[in-house]
């Protein structure tokens, strides 16, 4: 057929109308019916509502550290003595490779909080260990100082500060 | 060919329809029905009752019956607030531990933490009350056919025995109950509790209440299962719709 | 007719796995016959809803716990609070008898137009072994959320076993892996419930290839003649079971959305408590029928020998009905008994969802010995005596000669 009747193209877009009505509504509902199957392997609520750990800081004695879990990972905290927060301030930040002074790191001096999971690979570092008096990740020997600061090996980043505040003097909510 | 595919749909639900009412039936008793407001297509909790149903659950039930599987936070469907929802959690103990010396301890309920059991175990609950067990009532009103009804036709049931029926000791007469011997004796007393905003606590109103509330706690999606129900089906409808449309077009051309 | 890619890339991968071509044969080129009607459709909703149950199935996996403390409350965690959790457990729970409503309407089709008869039996034997491994799997998913008819059901139905004469005890004591229903017994079916649909895979993709081997059958029952009795597959009936499968959705989200536990049982939201038996135990609907005619005998071993022996005379329908005429629109005696024989097997459903006690013991037995007399003796004495009506010559001219009758019923 060389030539179509206005009433014929009239029918092709018709049709053309209709399939792509109908691929399209099929595209939408399946993507809407997948949707559910993705968000179901993101934390419920149960897992949500324990997203906050609170810690009662009395009893941790100047120059020790405890581990709590907050959201399945351990939190490091750490009650710095006047010489750790000395060598933790008396840092030039152009030698760091991740430059982040101290003051940013800590809300009160004397508690240093954050997560003890080493930024390389997600190892738990020691701590005590290695050669700025911080922590020391013995999988792939990542240092870190006294605020908590990589210095040197493999990893690329300080060690991640979780949100926290005070509730008062003694006692800290993290999340 | 459409008489057939009519025929045998009709077969079909007629007896699934059967199969329905088979099931539920059970004890020969008719149930009193209430037209609950989360009945329907689009019903939805009622949160007033739910609310006051949750003061019957606490003051009345509780002393007896766990709601093992509704953690506090799942309050806030109701209307509780963050600092209501706390304080609620807190009034019960929790034991919780080991501590840093190894010893377990008692706390103070969280949001996260589910309701607590009156009993620490099932002998201790029977021990309780004269050997039977009083159900956790966190699934009460879906465990029984018709729950809803049959809760509230339950609680509001409690009459004289007939003269000729044979009571056996210690158990109550309930209309409802299978059997009619049941060991609960009638849970509420007019003004058994004193609602907060006012509602007069009837023994009626009260069951409805607690009704409304045990109904949510065992099935608390209700609500988003409904909604998203009707976007899903009046979205199917269009595309069943489209999809005739596009088969009749495909298949004109067919001789 | 052959398969030539235009594309390279697929054309590459063709010539060393020819599973486009395959996959265009089957699905797009797909001779069919012209004049199916819409009850060939339950074929195809019917691996929907495989797939549908598989896939709710791995994920609610994610989230169950196989334990008898632990698996009714994981089953409560994954409807309270994983997300989406209720719409999955529902959609899987809902499924499975949408899943059953399908297979049964394929399977009365095929009763109807005698699509088990040569040369598709081993079709009908594969159709039916899928049967088979459908009601093992979710007999054994019902188990998994540790209600009381999960517990209860389970003890009947593994007692059945004990049956068997001599061995009967040691077998129950074997898959129980104890001395009643208990953890080991919850952990193998749990692992039985993942395995089995990936069988039943395996056993549907040789029913498609027996099926395209001879072809659809279709409402005359005749065979394919010429070029004018088919159509491709695509996108004739690909449109057509697009359609129809957006009709069954609304089915589906009707109960899925507004009665998710109609179909189910209260009790089963009582957690297994193996010390007290609920007072009626009463399977999942789709078992009633064979329940019915497990409790027709007064016997133990006789009633189960029956219940298997229903399904077992299934596989024999090839060789019993002695008709050589397919469909039942040309069998007029037959096409009244198949209709008795459908009243039938909802009589049973019915009965099988009642107390064994009274008439309905009685009318338990009639239905039965009904269900058995259709397919032993009726079904081969009427292919003898029977009179069939005159067939068309071809499919196409069956169509065309109802055509200026009703266009519609005949697009249909």
């Amino acid at each position: 057929m060389t030539t179509t009747t206005p009433e014929e193209e009239n029918g092709v877009k018709r049709r053309d109308f209709l399939y792509i009505a109908a691929g399209g509504l099929g595209a939408v509902g399946t993507a809407a019916a997948i949707w559910p199957f993705i968000s179901q392997m993101n934390p419920s609520a149960d897992v949500l509502a324990l997203s906050t750990t609170e810690v009662d800081l009395d009893g941790i004695e100047t120059g020790s550290e405890v581990t709590v879990v907050w959201q399945g990972k351990p939190v490091f905290v750490r009650h710095r003595t006047e010489e750790d927060i000395e060598r933790a301030e008396d840092v030039d930040l152009a030698d760091l490779p991740d430059p982040e002074p101290d003051s940013e790191r800590v809300i009160n001096p004397e508690w240093l909080i954050m997560v003890g999971i080493c930024t390389h690979l997600g190892c738990v570092p020691l701590k005590g260990q290695g050669d700025f008096g911080g922590w020391f990740c013995p999988c792939h020997g990542s240092h870190y100082d006294t605020s908590g600061r990589i210095r040197k090996g493999p990893a690329p980043a300080n060690l991640v500060i979780p949100p926290y505040e005070f509730l008062n003097d003694s006692n800290i909510k993290i999340g | 060919m459409l008489k057939l595919l009519t025929s045998l749909s009709i077969a079909a639900l007629v007896s699934l329809t059967s199969l329905g009412t088979a099931q539920a039936a059970g004890e020969a008793v008719e149930l009193k029905s209430v037209a609950w407001k989360h009945g329907g297509i689009f019903g939805t909790y009622d949160r007033a009752a739910a609310q006051r149903g949750l003061q019957v659950y606490r003051e009345v039930c509780a002393g007896c019956h766990g709601l093992g599987l509704v953690a506090f936070r799942t309050l806030s469907d109701l209307g509780f607030s963050e600092e209501e929802i706390k304080a609620l959690a807190a009034e019960s103990d929790y034991l919780d531990g080991p501590d840093g010396d190894g010893e377990m301890f008692d706390r103070p309920g969280k949001p996260s933490d589910k309701f607590p059991s009156p009993f620490p175990n099932e002998q201790a609950a029977r021990a309780s009350n004269g050997g039977a067990y009083p159900p956790d009532l966190s699934l009460i009103t879906k465990a029984r056919p018709n729950g809803d009804n049959y809760l509230y036709s339950l609680l509001t049931g409690y009459v004289d025995a007939p003269a000729d029926f044979n009571l056996a000791e210690g158990m109550n007469y309930n209309a409802y109950f299978p059997g009619h011997q049941i060991a609960m004796p009638s849970p509420i007393s007019e003004d058994a509790v004193e609602y907060s905003d006012g509602t007069p606590a009837t023994v009626d109103q009260m069951a409805k209440d607690v009704t409304v509330f045990l109904a949510w706690a065992a099935e608390p999606k209700l609500e988003q299962r409904k909604s998203i129900g009707l976007r899903v089906i009046l979205f199917l409808l269009i595309l069943a719709g489209v999809f005739y449309a596009v088969k009749r077009k495909v298949w004109s051309d067919l001789h | 007719m052959s398969f030539e890619p235009k594309n390279p890339a697929v054309k590459w991968v063709e010539d060393r796995l020819p599973i486009t071509g395959m996959l265009h044969h089957a699905l797009y080129e797909y001779p069919t016959p012209k004049n199916l009607s819409y009850w060939w459709t339950f074929g195809s909703l019917a691996g929907v809803m495989l797939v549908v149950q598989i896939v709710t199935g791995i994920v609610l996996a994610m989230h169950y716990t196989p334990h008898v403390d632990m698996a009714f409350n994981s089953v409560e965690h994954i409807m309270r609070d994983v997300n989406y959790g209720w719409l999955l457990r529902y959609m899987h729970a809902n499924g499975a008898s949408m899943f059953f409503i399908v297979v049964y309407l394929h399977i009365f089709r095929g009763l109807y137009y005698g699509s088990y008869k040569a040369p598709r039996e081993l079709l009908w034997w594969l159709g039916l072994v899928i049967f088979l491994l459908m009601m093992a799997t979710a007999f054994m998913g019902y188990v998994l959320p540790w209600g009381q008819m999960s517990f209860w059901g389970a003890t009947v139905i593994t007692n059945l076993f004990g049956a068997i004469p001599v061995v009967g005890d040691s077998i129950v004591t074997w898959l129980w892996g104890g001395f009643a229903v208990d953890n080991p017994t919850l952990n193998r079916f749990f692992s039985l419930h993942y395995l089995l649909p990936f069988v039943i895979v395996g056993i549907v993709i040789l029913h498609i290839w027996a099926l395209h081997t001879n072809g659809s059958n279709n409402p005359t029952g005749l065979d394919l003649k010429d070029k004018q009795d088919s159509i491709p597959f695509h996108p004739y009936y690909t449109v057509k079971d697009l359609y129809g499968l957006a009709i069954f959705l609304i089915f589906f989200s009707a109960f899925l959305f507004y009665a998710p536990n109609y179909l189910g049982h209260p009790d089963n939201y009582i957690p297994a408590n193996p010390l007290v038996t609920p007072a009626h135990i009463v399977p999942e609907w789709y078992f009633l029928p064979f329940y019915a005619i497990l409790r027709a005998v007064p016997d133990k071993l006789g009633g189960v020998m029956l219940m298997f022996g229903a399904i077992a005379v299934l596989f024999a329908l090839p060789w019993l009905d002695k008709s050589r005429i397919r469909s039942a629109r040309f069998r007029p005696i037959y096409k009244q008994l198949f209709w008795v024989f459908v009243a039938d097997c909802i009589l049973l459903t019915y009965i099988g969802g009642k107390p064994a006690e009274g008439a309905y013991i009685i009318w338990g037995r009639i239905a039965t010995i009904y269900y058995f007399v259709h397919i032993l003796i009726l079904l081969p004495l009427v292919g003898l005596f029977e009179k069939p009506k005159p067939l068309p010559a071809s499919i196409s001219e069956d169509v065309l000669s109802k055509k200026p009758a009703s266009e519609e019923a005949a697009n249909a």
